[in-house]
């Protein structure tokens, strides 16, 4: 049998549903919310098309862009926080430390747990009346301040330590795993050259890691663009739009503020964002292999 | 004189599994040692152990008159070469080879002087801006072996560096490790479980089995004088031949029996006195000769079986008392299997095992 | 006193490199510990013992009144039924999500690596695609999609959902599973006369059974712990656990009962964490087969 023009139709029908779901949700409903960007629909949809008066209106909205600027520095200091503590976390797991399976479990036990949960918890804990602030002063340093959570400036950096603090762990697994499979030969020689450990692992294991880190980092990365259950529970939002993110902004407008048009002109923005973070990554990486497939 | 580096009762032990026990070898300086033997034999532990980078469970290691025992590997004034070359994969062979130096500080004019030394020496220079993944094997080995050089010590260390590298590359590369020893002229330390690189490259050849040196001596001493029967079934390709016998004492004169073979044993050089009792005899293919009988030589009737041409030389099975033996002719042979033989033994150059398997 | 002569093994020393080492991992533990710790003490807790303010100390009597409280008489808005009833309503969502979803993952890996009809690179780079888009552009047409079809406000939708949204991941792990077993394999079953469902049912799923726990376990967590989609498609009946704990939590008025609120929590998060802890190696290996992806 030469190759099969026609493939077996069993194969097609198994897939059918997924090709449903991929067509009518994940393409269509992605159609008509854009769509609906370009409209003035409040409560419900219209067919009024205002053209680009929706994305005016949103980057006009003090709201959405206080949710921009903190997204951005939520993004940029949780991966980094994770990256960079899963990457120690796991390079101090990598010296055959006795316990090491417990300190893992440790280490992970936060990823199995809601968003959620998580910002609840943290709320509590840094609940000023309550919370480290009051512990730390009674044990005597009256002045002690660690009000960030009710301080406009500070409280989106609570949600960086919620977030990290969850996501650490994830990180500390790539990395550990790419750190075993890096040839035992390669620390003889290290040793023979008389490089410290901390530098072998700066030096000739992290630049190893790059693609997983990497991966590791798109990861945590869409998972940001995507936050809305952490905010949620752990501040609302507030206090006022301090801890404001895109994702909220825009369920707000769905559902409460009922304001299609304008969440909807929000979510096409979000999508767009993600588009532009994640095609340099694959150009590069398309173009990494046409350039192996080359040689 | 002073051995370059010195093993004293090594003893290297897990738990109540002993991998070698009360090892002692002195190597000379600007001697080029190898340690032979078969998979498991201890060879790599020994090496390893030397470079400071196994732990031992008793015993001393001195380098260069310093007892180095308990200290680091970067101490010890050693270089290591590897097997699976152990590049570091993102930085470029300029890099790979200062590194070390790098960290231990040296000055920047003095780290390029010594890049360049090693680098016109293994013929690198091309190739410094290069990463590894861009090299070939033998490449990437060179400058595993520059990495080793850079560092300008006394002693250099070689775990089965060819190992990884085809026939071709192998029989290349062991030359030029040769040439380099005869200009470097320093104390090479080189395992290898191939005897093709034993017998080429050594001074002298440790053969080691289960973690013990069953002979260290030179490779023409190895080859024609095997201290046991392991040694000698080990070296030589084909492999020696052996006789299940007896020494059998006529007079004065020891005879060697077995299977109606009766074999005169005075042109043999016998290490001790000539004692009766079971014994082997091993033989080299290249030392029975079709043609022996006329030189007088003892002979054993057989029945070619198998007729191998090498190229250059011919080697022939032939059949005996239900052993299969084998000899070597130059150039083609005229003989067919099925033909009767009876090839004479040079037994000047035979060896003897007795029934522990020693020499003697 | 002569100078110590080496020989023999080197002693080991406690080296401060080492010291630091434990100490910093001891410390990194009690951070990811604290948490925990903190919300497992406020919950055994009373009020007045809260009111005082030491959160981190032990409580002077364990004191479980919380804990019952949370679960069957906790109030959300006017209702004070506890959360007993979003967990309940959490395990009818999630067990369904979790069978269907894998199921259908497995399906797709398995057509996706050993039949691979027309179109199915563009399948999967489609799902791929999808799985990167944040949710909130689906949710609007998809509220009004399930509502024509009389499935808005219902475990049925919730489920649905959860199952669509679920399709890249697990199509990503069966798939990369797949693509490790030899093609051969499959080729010997049609020249035994199998077709691809028999193939599927007999051979290929009983031997992905590895896979099938990992998906499963990424799929329950993940499931069970979800807040948006069940906010939006559940309906007041219907909600998940999640959904539930922040509604007792945030929006009470008047003081809070941050005892019962830490119960709540604790019992919400509790069954993932349960699963983790009985399963971490397989969390584990879910983790490196879908995170490290290429």
């Amino acid at each position: 049998m030469q190759t099969k023009r026609r493939r077996p139709l069993a194969a097609t029908f198994a897939l059918l549903p997924t090709w449903i779901a991929a067509i009518v949700v994940y393409i269509g409903t992605m159609v008509w919310s854009v769509r609906l960007s370009f409209t003035d629909s409040t409560i419900f949809p219209s067919s009024n098309y205002v053209g680009f008066a929706q994305y005016a209106k949103l980057f006009r909205t003090s709201r959405w862009l206080a949710s921009l600027e903190n997204v951005l520095i939520f993004g940029v200091l949780y991966v980094a926080g994770c990256l960079a503590l899963g990457f120690v976390l796991a390079a101090a797991l990598d010296r055959k430390v006795r316990f090491e399976s417990l300190f893992r479990t440790i280490f992970l036990y936060p990823y199995a747990m809601s968003f959620v949960v998580t910002g609840l918890i943290w709320q509590w804990m840094l609940n000023p009346t309550f919370g480290i602030q009051a512990t730390v002063r009674a044990l005597g340093w009256q002045s002690f301040v660690f009000d960030w959570i009710v301080n406009r400036d500070m409280a989106i950096y609570t949600v960086v330590f919620a977030g990290v603090w969850q996501g650490a762990g994830l990180v500390m697994v790539i990395a550990l795993s790419g750190m075993r499979g890096i040839g035992e030969e390669q620390w003889k020689a290290a040793q023979i050259d008389g490089i410290p450990i901390w530098r072998i692992y700066t030096s000739i294991i992290l630049p190893q890691l790059g693609p997983a880190l990497a991966a590791s980092g798109m990861l945590l990365s869409m998972g940001v663009i995507k936050t809305y259950d952490l905010i949620v529970a752990q501040t609302g939002g507030g206090p006022g739009y301090s801890t404001e993110v895109p994702a909220k902004f825009i369920m707000d407008n769905l559902f409460e503020r009922q304001n299609l048009g304008l969440a909807s002109a929000g979510a096409t923005v979000l999508v767009l964002s993600v588009v532009m973070a994640v095609a340099p990554f694959r150009y590069a990486l398309h173009m990494r292999a046409r350039r192996r497939g080359a040689h | 004189m002073q051995p370059a580096v010195s093993v004293k009762d090594l003893k290297i032990a897990y738990g109540d599994h002993t991998v070698i026990d009360k090892m002692s070898i002195d190597i000379a300086p600007r001697e080029f040692l190898v340690l032979l033997g078969p998979s498991g034999c201890g060879k790599s532990t020994l090496l390893n152990s030397i470079a400071g980078l196994q732990d031992i469970s008793d015993g001393e290691i001195w380098i260069s008159d310093k007892n180095v025992t308990w200290a680091e590997p970067k101490d010890r004034g050693i270089g290591m070469v590897f097997q699976s070359y152990a590049l570091y994969p993102r930085m470029s062979v300029r890099k790979n080879l200062s590194f070390g130096l790098r960290v231990a500080g040296l000055p920047k004019a003095e780290i390029e002087a010594r890049i360049a030394r090693t680098a016109s020496l293994l013929h690198l220079d091309k190739l410094l801006d290069r990463r590894p993944s861009e090299l070939s094997g033998g490449q990437r080995q060179r400058v595993a072996i520059g990495r080793a050089l850079v560092r300008e010590v006394n002693v250099f260390l070689f775990d089965e560096p060819l190992s990884n590298l085809d026939a071709k590359l192998r029989n290349e590369l062991r030359v030029e490790i040769k040439k380099l020893h005869q200009s470097l002229g320093n104390t090479m330390i080189y395992v290898t479980h191939d005897q093709v690189e034993a017998l080429t490259l050594a001074d002298r050849i440790a053969i080691m089995k289960d973690g013990v040196i069953q002979q260290l001596a030179s490779p023409s001493e190895i080859y024609h004088r095997p201290a046991n029967l392991f040694v000698a079934g080990f070296i030589g390709a084909p492999a020696m031949n052996f006789i299940k016998g007896e020494i059998v004492l006529k007079g004065d004169v020891p005879v060697f029996e077995s299977n109606g073979l009766a074999i005169d044993l005075a042109g043999y050089p016998f290490l001790g006195a000539a004692k009766a009792g079971p014994t082997t005899l091993g033989i080299r293919p290249e030392h029975i000769a079709s043609n022996g009988a006329d030189v007088g030589w003892p002979t054993i009737p057989g029945i070619v079986s198998v007729v191998e041409p090498m190229g250059a030389d011919t080697v022939l099975w032939f059949d005996w008392a239900g052993q299969s033996l084998s000899y070597r002719i130059m150039g083609d042979a005229i003989l067919e299997p099925g033909t009767a033989i009876t090839p004479g033994l040079d037994i000047a150059k035979a060896s003897l095992f007795g029934a522990d398997g020693t020499r003697l | 006193m002569t100078a110590l002569h080496p020989r023999g093994p080197k002693p080991s020393r406690l080296t401060a490199g080492q010291v630091g080492l434990y100490a910093f991992l001891i410390l990194s533990a009690l951070f990811f510990l604290l948490p925990l710790y903190t919300m497992l003490v406020t919950s055994l807790k009373t009020m007045e013992e809260i009111r005082q303010g030491r959160i981190f100390a032990l409580p002077d009597t364990i004191d479980f009144t919380a804990w019952k409280t949370a679960w069957s008489g906790a109030c959300m808005g006017t209702q004070c039924l506890g959360v007993r009833i979003g967990f309940w309503n959490s395990v009818k969502i999630t067990v369904p999500a979790v069978a269907i979803s894998v199921f259908i993952g497995a399906i797709n890996g398995y057509a996706l690596s050993f039949w691979r009809p027309r179109g199915s690179n563009l399948l999967f780079g489609l799902l791929m695609a999808g799985g990167l888009i944040p949710y909130q552009i689906f949710l609007y047409p998809l509220v009004r999609l399930l509502a024509n079809l009389s499935l808005y406000n219902s475990v049925a939708g919730v489920v649905l959902v959860h199952v669509i949204f679920g399709l890249p991941l697990v199509t990503l792990l069966f798939r990369n599973y797949f693509v490790t077993i030899p093609e051969e394999l499959c080729k010997a079953a049609r020249v035994d006369g199998a077709g691809f469902w028999r193939i599927f049912l007999q051979i290929m799923l009983p031997m992905s059974v590895p896979m099938i726990v990992v998906a499963s376990i990424f799929q329950f967590t993940g499931i069970w712990n979800d807040f948006l989609i069940g906010l939006v498609f559940a309906g007041r009946d219907n909600l998940p656990m999640t959904v539930q704990l922040n509604n007792i939590v945030n929006t009470t008025m008047g003081e809070r009962a941050y005892n019962v609120n830490m119960a709540a929590t604790i019992l919400t998060a509790v069954v993932p964490l349960a699963i983790y802890f009985f399963s971490g190696r397989w969390f584990l290996r879910g983790v490196a087969a879908g995170a490290v992806k290429g």
